[in-house]
């Protein structure tokens, strides 16, 4: 028994390193080498998601220590050579019940925390800004609808497009772009097959599914580039169509804004021009 | 001449000999053998093609492959051949065939014609799935890409080429295989039981392999409905997962899980069965619980059917739905722990023989555990938001089925292979090839779950440079465990050309069931009198 509970202080403490050195590892808005647990958090949802992952961590970590301490256990003293004559015994009611009763309280113990992140995560707060991502084959393009509906392709940079500090296959040509500490309400859709945005700093993974309109949203609480990848299966270049989103103050996103709407009006006016000059042709 | 074999004596039936034995077959121990050699190479060929990924995977950027199409072929391949081709055969129609005759005290299956059909449809379903790699599939380019899920549209509109036909072609013969075998044992296990044989006194691996049959039977019939349904959006213009003609995408994913979900029970079920007679074997002690036991694996089968939407929680689903999903799937961890507590109670108090089935079995629980407590995870839809389709995901169902599933095929492999053969293996070789598999599958799939957290996502064949790290000792892992592949044939081969023999019950008072009262290897067609049960 002493052994027992050695090896789950044992493994306890190894969960506690993890678990505490983990900031320190764990890159922000983009992974780090030798990284070991969740990305850093830059939204509330994702504040919620790394607690409530260390909490399980605990728990999972104290089970699994526990059916190997009892393997331990049962292979030192119950061999043959330390006990040659086996017992018979194959029922014991007292102990039945109790591995089942108390599985059974461990999992509602975890089923509170984990419904009020739940709830948390799908109950979309009334937003400062919507974004539209529309995953394609093999980029994504994001549309301002809130903003006079400008719309952007925004597709991986190759290499020797890439600037020294800008991340392999996840730094992007044209950054969606969000100002710091505003509900963004995303809402997705696929143009073609299915993709899914993510970004991990965010705690947000949500399907671009075509013929759907689906919505997640964050709050980012601090400026800076965090990068998320395709997250469904979409086809050869699935794992060449990063996103990346800058997060800016108030006054750089209103600044972006004006920008652009000139850069990528152009875009919007073309399709009109053309059609305008289809219908003028007299038939 | 069946005249005079016959004088010869009872063991001396006439069968036909040299080729036509067995594609004629209609022995459930030929065929039980057929089904294991088939496994073999299918596992040979999956695991080839794990070690391609882990060779692409060892570095950032693209080494082995030209593109990453290619790769995702490769992915897709693997888990289509290990599920369809290797777990599957090995486990229910290798040792099932095999064992559940001899267990329950059979002459042979109820339909032994049936017992061939169902074997040779799935040399046929395999060349379909080879031929697919070989034809278009995305435009330019050969071999199905779309994972072992098929999701539409990228399996409709993203494969315009003949090669996800092929592979549907595939799954509807290897679903019509395991059907028909699913019926076979059915009946079986139902009508042919000795006499004096209740339910409630057959074997755990019986009971496991009748929960498995079950879920066969429900299961398979809508992953053939599915795949149907999208063979005809392919090919006559049905839309059935095209929103443009009022179809939905994620109509597919709903049948598809409702199949695949049940599926990955069925992966691991028979496993749970071989566990318990290994572990009451070499214990020397009846299994604890046997009826918590029966029963638990019931309770999986059955829960195993309504929690299917777990694998999409981030499709869009509504709120309540999700809320379901989370305690449906927690509810199975209850089973599952009375499953494993049995087991290490089935030990305790025991007299432990450390021969090699039983250290498959003890490496077996510890793994299915840890794979089991990350499923806990998992289920949380609120942290799931972080892992789905990450590699978190890819350890966790390789916890459950590489180092379960196939841990447990290794261990029944062991524990049967003197009956089967009449031969002992020889222990060390099968010791090495333990510690060997160990060491190196929790190497690769182990610094997997790091991965995951740090969000490095699933079938892709390159990764941000972060990621190289954990990525280096996964595919070092994977060699050493390639290696302990090699060293397992070689055992198989060493054991047969030195011909130990095994005799009728090499593990002693431990083994209580009836194959063990039979001659190493059992003669053609055994029970000529039925065996009573008290």
């Amino acid at each position: 028994m002493l052994l027992l509970i050695r090896l789950i202080v044992f493994a306890l403490t190894i969960v506690a390193a993890l678990a505490g050195g983990e900031p320190a590892l764990a890159g922000l808005g983009q992974p780090s080498p030798w990284q070991l647990g969740l990305q850093q958090s830059a939204s509330p949802v994702m504040d919620n998601i790394i607690w409530f992952h260390d909490f399980l961590l605990y728990i999972i970590t104290a089970i699994a220590g526990f059916v190997l301490a009892l393997l331990i256990i049962v292979m030192v003293r119950f061999n043959a050579r330390a006990n040659p004559a086996p017992s018979r015994t194959t029922h014991n009611t007292l102990i039945e019940i109790a591995w089942t009763i108390i599985p059974i309280m461990i999992l509602m113990f975890i089923a509170v925390p984990s419904f009020k992140l739940l709830f948390f995560q799908l109950n979309v707060p009334p937003a400062d800004l919507t974004v539209k991502a529309t995953g394609k084959q093999w980029f994504w393009s994001y549309s301002y609808p809130d903003n006079g509906g400008f719309e952007f392709d925004s597709l991986m940079l190759k290499e020797g497009e890439r600037k020294q500090d800008q991340p392999r296959l996840l730094a992007v040509d044209n950054e969606m772009v969000v100002p710091v500490n505003k509900t963004v309400r995303v809402i997705t859709t696929g143009a073609d097959v299915i993709h899914s945005f993510a970004v991990p700093s965010f705690g947000i993974k949500i399907d671009a599914v075509p013929g759907r309109i689906n919505e997640t949203w964050f709050t980012a609480t601090r400026e800076g580039v965090y990068y998320g990848q395709c997250s469904e299966l979409c086809g050869k270049d699935h794992a060449f169509m990063p996103i990346a989103v800058r997060v800016v103050s108030e006054q750089a996103f209103s600044a972006w804004i004006e920008d652009a709407k000139k850069k990528y009006a152009r875009d919007e006016v073309l399709p009109s021009t053309t059609v305008a000059a289809a219908q003028s042709v007299p038939e | 001449m069946a005249t005079i074999e016959k004088a010869h004596g009872e063991d001396q039936h006439d069968h036909p000999h040299g080729w036509r034995r067995y594609l004629y077959s209609t022995n459930h121990k030929d065929i039980g053998t057929m089904y294991l050699v088939f496994a073999l190479f299918g596992g040979l060929v999956g695991g080839i093609l794990s070690i391609g990924m882990r060779l692409e995977l060892m570095h950032p950027g693209l080494q082995f492959f030209h593109d990453a199409h290619m790769f995702n072929v490769f992915t897709t391949a693997h888990g289509l051949i290990m599920i369809f081709f290797m777990v599957m055969p090995a486990m229910i129609g290798g040792f099932g065939n095999w064992m559940i005759p001899l267990m329950i005290g059979a002459p042979d299956m109820a339909f032994p014609r049936m017992n061939n059909i169902s074997f040779w449809l799935l040399p046929a379903s395999f060349s379909l799935l080879l031929i697919s790699l070989f034809v278009e599939g995305e435009p330019g380019a050969p071999g199905v890409a779309a994972g072992w899920t098929i999701y539409a549209p990228l399996s409709t509109s993203g494969h315009p080429g003949p090669a996800v036909d092929f592979a549907i072609l595939s799954l509807h013969l290897a679903g019509a295989s395991s059907i028909l075998g699913a019926i076979n044992f059915i009946t079986t296990i139902f009508n042919m039981r000795a006499p004096g044989m209740t339910l409630h006194k057959m074997p755990l691996f019986v009971w496991s392999q009748l929960v498995t049959v079950f879920l066969i039977l429900l299961a398979m019939p809508v992953l053939a409905g599915a795949i149907t349904m999208l063979l005809t959006d392919r090919n006559f213009g049905t839309t059935f997962f095209t929103p443009g003609g009022g179809g939905d995408p994620l109509l597919f994913q709903h049948l598809f899980w409702f199949f695949g979900h049940p599926e990955v029970y069925i992966l691991i079920v028979p496993g749970f069965g071989m566990i318990s007679q290994i572990v009451a074997t070499f214990a020397k002690k009846p299994v604890f619980g046997y009826l918590g036991m029966a029963y638990a694996m019931v309770a999986i089968g059955g829960i195993g059917f309504v929690v299917w939407a777990h694998h999409m929680y981030t499709v869009g689903m509504s709120t309540a739905a999700q809320a379901y999903f989370v305690v449906a799937t927690m509810v199975i961890a209850v089973p599952t722990g009375v499953k494993i507590f049995s087991w290490v109670a089935t030990m305790w108090g025991g007299s432990l023989e450390f021969k090699t089935p039983l250290l498959w079995a003890i490496g077996f629980i510890f793994l299915f555990t840890v794979g089991g407590v990350t499923g806990v995870v998992l289920a949380n839809a609120g942290v799931d938001r972080s892992l789905q389709d990450t590699y978190y995901v890819v350890a966790h169902f390789h916890y459950v089925l590489s180092l379960g599933a196939v841990f447990t095929i290794f261990a029944g492999w062991y524990y049967w292979f003197p009956k089967m053969s009449g031969y002992m293996y020889s222990e060390t070789i099968g010791k090495l090839h333990f510690w060997l598999t160990f060491i190196g599958v929790n190497i690769v799939f182990f610094p997997q779950h790091f991965l995951g957290l740090a969000g490095m996502p699933r079938r892709i064949a390159d990764y941000p440079d972060a990621f190289a790290g954990w990525n280096l000792v996964s595919s070092l892992g994977s060699y050493l465990s390639g290696f302990g592949a090699l060293v397992f044939f070689f055992g198989v081969a060493h054991a047969f050309m030195r011909k130990q023999k095994a005799g009728d019950n090499p593990w002693g008072a431990g083994a209580t069931t009836l194959e063990w009262t039979l001659p190493s290897p059992p003669p053609f067609h055994q029970y000529n009198e039925l065996p009573l049960i008290k």
